[in-house]
């Protein structure tokens, strides 16, 4: 919105320019500092981090904290819950939506419109409106308060299911005729042919199942009770409506925080190209 | 494939809307003989009663509706503004910048909430920087003062707006404003999602390049005017997905409200998605937690079908038949491109809204 200026012969290279670039470093630092804020209060006193929240340097900085979540709470527990879900959805989201993706793509099979509409449908439904539908599927097959319950319902991606079918659109059939009058037969051409012609899309997939699973909440909230199946996410929930007994515990609470969201801000980190393109991309073309 | 999204799509729906029209108590089958049809008994309740299930629904459409009206304008000026400043061609860091204000919309919004609690508490970070302005800041998430009601000077109701109304919530309550502490959850919303959206308006910016721009240039325009006539009609088709998405995700606030308020204070980050689990799961009224669930879908379609139809009309100046037809074709290319979009701020989003909702 501010001026564009310096880029073209004859421009003024003015104030404009500053006044752009400090918006933009002053804008950055509203959205790092809290972050910055949460990593040094989580190495601070609960005292402390009560009175001087904003300090980011602190004289008697201890790592209390995360002794106690490690060695007095469940966090190891949920921390394994959590990467059980994630790797169990992710390999899961991996294979369902490549094949579903490339059926919808290739084969001619009856209703196969009508299950694309479908997909589209799905969606189209807001997340949270599903809680309790999802709520009495998983009790009615018996699934309540289990793995398969937790893992099952997020298995079905339909916007995976989407970018997949898109991605193998775009590959020409003459590679897959190629194979076939080799000899391969459907699934054999899939899988070995075309499947890994396919790693970059299934690159995406991997990465926004991680994120989505590692981060879902609601639907753990709605599919378990029992605390031997709590995830992070419903962990940390528990700690910040204060299930911890006395006092704000702030440096728990942000050392919880912090550490639940390592896994996604190393994955964030190293495929930030690609995260950000897909993202963008989706309107690009 | 097909068969886990048929059960977990349409049967389930089917099984909640039976449950919404039952007097089921979650105990035992749904389908099991002793529990009976009450028809649209908690539908009626909430749209048209006067007791406490109405007051509640009508509270949390309330709140919602304020997170709703700040939420979308601010985030999608906000991430405009970021994605054009950041698409300066002569911008050095640009990728750090980027990665600044996308990196919220990728850590999870229980982590966010924690955060969020601890920096807007009474002696918080963020009360510590407004006292250098000699400012009090209020403690946030204690606080269920309207802010409209604040601006208005406090005080208590006019005798004239304190009758029930809508929903039996009297007028009063109805222009109060969200409550301080909704407005923190408001600006965790516009921290969380707006790097999203920015990623959006940025790939739409870079396709339409410089040339447009520089045509303006030439013919004398002013900043104002190329952003104003010609960059922001060149982004039509993204402004529509923004906000479109913000209006989905913003009614679905339930991960934030579960995490740090529970719909408190005084009810005033109640939801109706977080009512809607709350009347099910802890109150056992499960008709009434399905027809909220309902109602919430109901609203989020009309709340879309109505921008399309804003939107749609908003053009300033009338378009002729012929631009229409080329118009409509542009969208539809553009409705091609743009489908996958959900997909992937869905990820995002469901916090907000995912976060925000």
């Amino acid at each position: 919105m501010a001026e564009r200026v310096g880029q073209y012969p004859g421009e003024r290279r003015g104030h404009g320019w500053i006044i752009t670039l400090g918006g933009l470093i002053l804008l950055a630092l509203v959205y790092i500092f809290p972050f910055l804020v949460q990593v040094a209060n989580s190495f601070k006193s609960d005292a402390e981090a009560t009175n001087a929240g904003l300090a980011l340097w602190s004289a008697n900085w201890t790592t209390e904290a995360y002794h106690v979540l490690f060695n007095n709470s469940d966090f190891g527990l949920w921390t394994m819950n959590s990467l059980i879900v994630t790797v169990a959805v992710t390999l899961g989201r991996v294979f369902f939506v490549s094949v579903a993706g490339y059926a919808l793509a290739r084969l001619r099979f009856p209703g196969r419109s009508a299950v694309f509409v479908m997909l589209i449908a799905v969606m189209s439904v807001p997340g949270v409106v599903l809680l309790i539908p999802k709520f009495l599927v998983i009790k009615e097959l018996g699934m309540y308060d289990s793995y398969p319950g937790m893992i099952l319902p997020l298995l079905v991606d339909a916007a995976g299911v989407f970018i997949m079918k898109n991605f193998f659109e775009s590959i020409p059939v003459a590679v897959e005729e190629a194979a076939r009058i080799d000899g391969a037969g459907i699934f054999r051409t899939f899988w070995s042919i075309v499947l890994p012609m396919a790693r970059p899309a299934l690159m995406t997939i991997i990465i926004l199942s991680f994120q989505g699973s590692w981060n879902e909440l609601n639907h753990f909230i709605i599919s378990t009770q029992s605390p031997a199946l709590t995830t992070l996410t419903r962990g940390v929930a528990s700690l910040a409506s204060g299930q911890l007994s006395s006092g704000n515990q702030y440096p728990i609470k942000l050392a919880a925080a912090t550490l639940m969201t390592i896994p996604v801000a190393v994955i964030f980190f190293i495929f930030q190209k690609r995260i950000m393109n897909t993202t963008g991309g989706a309107v690009k073309d | 494939m097909v068969v886990i999204l048929g059960l977990f799509l349409f049967v389930p729906v089917i099984m909640a809307a039976w449950v919404s029209v039952s007097d089921w108590n979650g105990r035992g089958s749904p389908f099991s003989s002793n529990v009976h049809f009450v028809g649209g008994t908690h539908y009626a309740e909430m749209l048209g009663g006067r007791g406490l299930a109405a007051r509640d629904f009508g509270t949390a459409i309330r709140n919602n509706l304020y997170y709703v009206l700040f939420v979308v304008p601010l985030q999608t000026a906000i991430s405009l503004g970021l994605a054009f400043m950041v698409n300066k061609r002569a911008l050095r860091g640009k990728g750090f910048f980027r990665t600044a204000f996308y990196f919220p919309s990728v850590t999870s919004t229980v982590a966010i909430t924690v955060l969020w609690l601890f920096l807007f508490s009474a002696s918080g970070a963020v009360n510590a920087v407004l006292s250098w302005l000699s400012i009090q800041g209020p403690n946030w998430f204690a606080d269920p003062r309207g802010v409209f009601h604040l601006l208005m000077g406090g005080g208590d109701a006019p005798a004239a707006l304190s009758q029930p109304g809508l929903f039996g919530i009297s007028t009063w309550e109805w222009i109060a404003g969200p409550s301080i502490a909704m407005a923190a959850f408001i600006m965790m919303a516009i921290f969380t999602t707006s790097g999203t959206f920015m990623l959006l308006f940025l790939a739409a910016l870079q396709s339409i390049g410089e040339d447009t721009d520089e045509a303006a240039m030439v013919d004398g325009a002013s900043v104002w005017q190329r952003f104003w006539y010609v960059t922001v009609p060149l982004l039509r088709p993204t402004l529509f997905t923004v906000i479109t998405l913000g209006l989905i995700g913003t009614w679905q606030v339930f991960d934030q409200i579960y995490t740090g308020s529970q719909g408190g204070p005084s009810k005033t980050t109640l939801t109706p998605a977080f009512l809607s689990y709350q009347s099910a799961f802890e109150s056992q009224r499960w008709g009434r937690g399905a027809a909220i669930a309902f109602i919430l879908f109901a609203i989020i379609v009309i709340m879309t079908l109505l921008q399309r139809l804003i939107l749609g009309d908003a053009d300033p100046t009338k378009p002729s038949r012929r631009q229409l037809r080329a118009d409509r074709r542009a969208h539809a290319a553009a409705a091609e491109v743009v489908t996958p979009a959900p997909v992937r701020a869905d990820e995002t989003i469901d916090r907000g809204g995912g976060r925000h909702g």
